[in-house]
């Protein structure tokens, strides 16, 4: 079986005699056996780390839960810096979490939930951060300040929660190059190895910003009241 | 230019950022430094579940809490340290539950509770089989609420001294860049994990869990304890070594062999069920994890990490088929000694979290004790640390150049390929310092230990790229495994007698 992977120097071929093996398998054992050179991240090997997140034939995968097909490409993730081959330097998509401030506003106490409450963010808070969603994410492609989609989720997990306090700034917060920049395409829905919808969150943030009175900036012209964010108004 | 600041933490695990957060809190200028990402290290692993006797779902209390702990530690144990331990775990799940972790709940809109093996009680609070993550992720942005400084990718090379023999910083390697690094603190907290890739793919844990810490801490003449005492996960994923999480025999899961007995009591510990079932795979059987009978409602709701993992690596459908297991290596109790103040055995040096070695899992670590002990002893270390760095400010700056082993690693002849030996070395441990150890087996691992020691400049990396240099990285992981896997065997070889997950065969 050949695949080919972009590394720094280009695209290169290499043969596994590895069969029914997860990609990182693979990957592991061009390493250790054929090119000590090749460079990947990863980490748990079981989908939590969100480590070894990278492209195959252009689609976003996490290396350890894809079995290898004869003939795939492997690329890094798209719209972040490549350090070397198929690693990338996550450390700004991360700051966007400082961005959007994705914690709880204020360390709560005696809010009790219960069952039902803990279904409405349990699949947010799966979340490993591997970043899939934002290489597949067409406005951060265009836009590096968007704040994206892992992001996005992560407030709506505290502003779904009965312990957040003041979701009105929460959601003030995500305003400007955030929740009403996203296209609605889905990618992130699809990419994701979590089976979280950035889209879905994005669409509850803006529901919920609308209770606020927190309206699509690039909707109508009010005369002042909102600042001009510089992101396209169609 | 030097880094400084007051406290320096190595490791970003949940250890490691509850360290960094109660440091912080007291006043000190933290920084953090993984070798990976703090989302990545190996606390998003654990799944089963963080111990506390709440009561939630059944009659439970405290002194049964500490009473489990200890029996289940074999002696090993400092009782008062457990005792602390169970007392504050109460205090550290209402201090989750504040930060927003999501637990699963009950009906009576409480935190909802499993059994886990070697429990009187149903005490792990658990979030599906996503605990550690869930609690990791939320300490983490915790972190970042609070403005911590945290470097990612820089990979720990030294610990330094001053002449009067006091730890004052870190010489780490910028993985990225390639450039040596100082950083100068009043003081050093090493959160930095465990060893049990010693094993190498014998393993359910983290490629990272490659003890460096330790064995950095052990160069830099730290005591170190009870590194014999390394725990066999008993469901592991028999190809793979993926864990399948104790919650799947808290659940009602079944252990089995071929002929569909069950040959143990599942919920025994996990150093006496690991023996069962050694004992039955060396008797040419198979064993199986059975959980068919759970039905699919609750394997999707409570266990959806297992079903998918299944899956994945054995190609089984566990709603349907049974789940091929063996034991492999999960946790390791030993580590750097500490006080209960979290102090090393040197000045300035401090630890928490699995690199460190508090004496509460003593010779065999319950289920659901990890987590506790992260955020009980990480807030201790955290606080007693920046209490010591107030102290002890330092005024000169160290005078430390930036050669390291890295220069020394330049000039190996590189002719043996160290993949190969790290993967011999991670079988010939899991046969001989494995779940039953025998005199004339551990003096053969030792000798295999010593051996590849004497001949290490015939190894070496192939890559010589200064950037992210993983072939570079991981050849110094296996030099510190090597300085580990001696501790190691020169403990278990001293130890003449069982204990616990230290198993002499007669």
């Amino acid at each position: 079986m050949k695949i080919s992977i972009q590394k720094d120097e280009g695209l290169i071929e290499y043969e596994t005699t590895l069969e029914d093996a997860t990609l990182l398998e693979v990957l592991s054992d061009i390493k250790h056996n054929s090119d000590n050179s090749l460079c990947f991240s990863s980490g748990c090997r079981s989908s939590v780390c969100g480590s070894c997140s990278m492209r195959v034939n252009e689609v976003e995968v996490l290396a350890c839960a894809y079995k290898v097909q004869d003939g795939d490409k492997i690329e890094p993730l798209k719209n972040v810096e490549v350090i070397r081959d198929l690693v990338v330097d996550m450390d700004k998509a991360y700051s966007f979490n400082i961005k959007a401030k994705a914690w709880l506003s204020q360390i709560s106490s005696g809010i009790s939930l219960d069952g039902e409450d803990s279904k409405t963010n349990a699949v947010q808070s799966d979340c490993i951060l591997c970043g899939s969603c934002y290489s597949a994410c067409p406005v951060y492609a265009v836009n590096e300040e968007f704040i994206g989609p892992f992001s996005l989720t992560r407030v709506w997990k505290y502003v779904s929660d009965k312990r957040e306090n003041n979701e009105e700034q929460k959601l003030t917060d995500v305003q400007t190059n955030g929740i009403w920049d996203c296209t609605l395409c889905g990618n992130c829905t699809v990419v994701c190895p979590q089976n979280i919808s950035s889209k879905a969150d994005i669409e509850m943030l803006r529901m919920k910003s609308a209770q606020y009175g927190l309206m699509d900036p690039s909707f109508g012209s009010f005369d002042g009241g909102f600042g001009f964010d510089g992101s396209p108004s169609f | 230019m030097n880094k400084k600041c007051d406290v320096l933490i190595i490791g970003a695990g949940g250890a490691g950022l509850t360290a960094a957060l109660n440091a912080k809190q007291s006043g000190a200028n933290v920084i953090v430094l993984t070798k990976e990402y703090p989302t990545r290290s190996q606390t998003c692993m654990a799944q089963g579940g963080i111990n506390a006797a709440l009561g939630n779902a059944g009659e439970d209390s405290v002194e049964d809490h500490i009473a489990n702990t200890l029996k289940s530690a074999h002696g090993q144990a400092d009782e008062e340290a457990i005792k602390f331990m169970c007392e504050q775990a109460p205090k550290a799940i209402e201090w989750l539950d504040s930060i927003g972790v999501c637990f699963s709940r009950t009906e009576q809109a409480t935190i909802a509770q499993r059994a886990l093996g070697g429990a009187s009680a149903p005490r792990a609070c658990y979030a599906q089989d996503y605990t550690g993550l869930k609690i990791l992720h939320t300490i983490y942005d915790r972190c970042l609420e609070a403005d911590i400084e945290i470097q990612n990718e820089k990979y720990l090379l030294e610990i330094l001294k001053d002449d009067k023999d006091t730890v004052c910083g870190a010489k780490v390697l910028d993985i990225r860049s390639g450039q040596v690094e100082i950083y100068e603190a009043n003081a050093v907290i090493l959160a930095s994990g465990g060893y049990s890739r010693i094993y190498d793919k014998n393993s359910t844990n983290s490629s990272a869990s490659t003890g460096d810490g330790i064995a950095t801490a052990l160069r830099a003449g730290a005591e170190l304890i009870d590194m014999e005492f390394v725990q066999f996960h008993p469901t592991g994923l028999k190809n793979s070594s993926i864990l399948i999480s104790e919650s799947a025999r808290g659940e009602g899961g079944y252990i089995i062999n071929s002929k569909g007995e069950r040959f143990t009591k599942e919920l025994a510990p996990r150093d006496v069920l690991s023996r069962a079932i050694d004992a039955e795979i060396k008797r040419g059987e198979s064993v199986f994890l059975d959980i068919r009978h759970l039905g699919e409602k609750l394997i999707n709701e409570g266990l959806p990490q297992e079903r998918k993992l299944a899956k994945l690596y054995e190609n089984v459908d566990p709603v349907h088929e049974l789940m091929p297991i063996r034991p492999v290596a999960h946790y390791t109790m030993g580590g750097i000694k500490v006080n209960r103040q979290s102090e090393t055995s040197l000045k300035g040096l401090f630890a928490c979290g699995e690199c460190a070695n508090h004496r509460v899992h003593g010779a065999n670590r319950l289920g659901g004790n990890s987590l506790l002990e992260i955020v009980v002893f990480g807030k201790e270390a955290g606080l007693n640390t920046a209490l010591y760095a107030k102290e002890n400010v330092r005024e000169t700056a160290i005078n430390a150049d930036t050669s390291s082993v890295i220069d020394e690693i330049k000039e190996y002849e590189n002719v043996l390929d160290f993949y190969a030996k790290r993967e011999h070395l991670g079988d010939l441990f899991y046969k001989n310092v494995g779940i039953v150890r025998t005199k004339e087996e551990l003096k053969e691992a030792l000798d295999e230990v010593l051996a590849i020691k004497a001949n290490i400049s015939k190894l070496g990396v192939s890559d010589t790229s200064k950037k992210y240099n993983t072939n570079l990285v991981e050849f110094i992981e296996f030099k510190n495994s090597l300085d580990i896997c001696e501790a190691v065997v020169e403990s278990a070889i001293k130890r003449e007698v069982s204990c616990g997950a230290h198993y002499i065969a007669e």
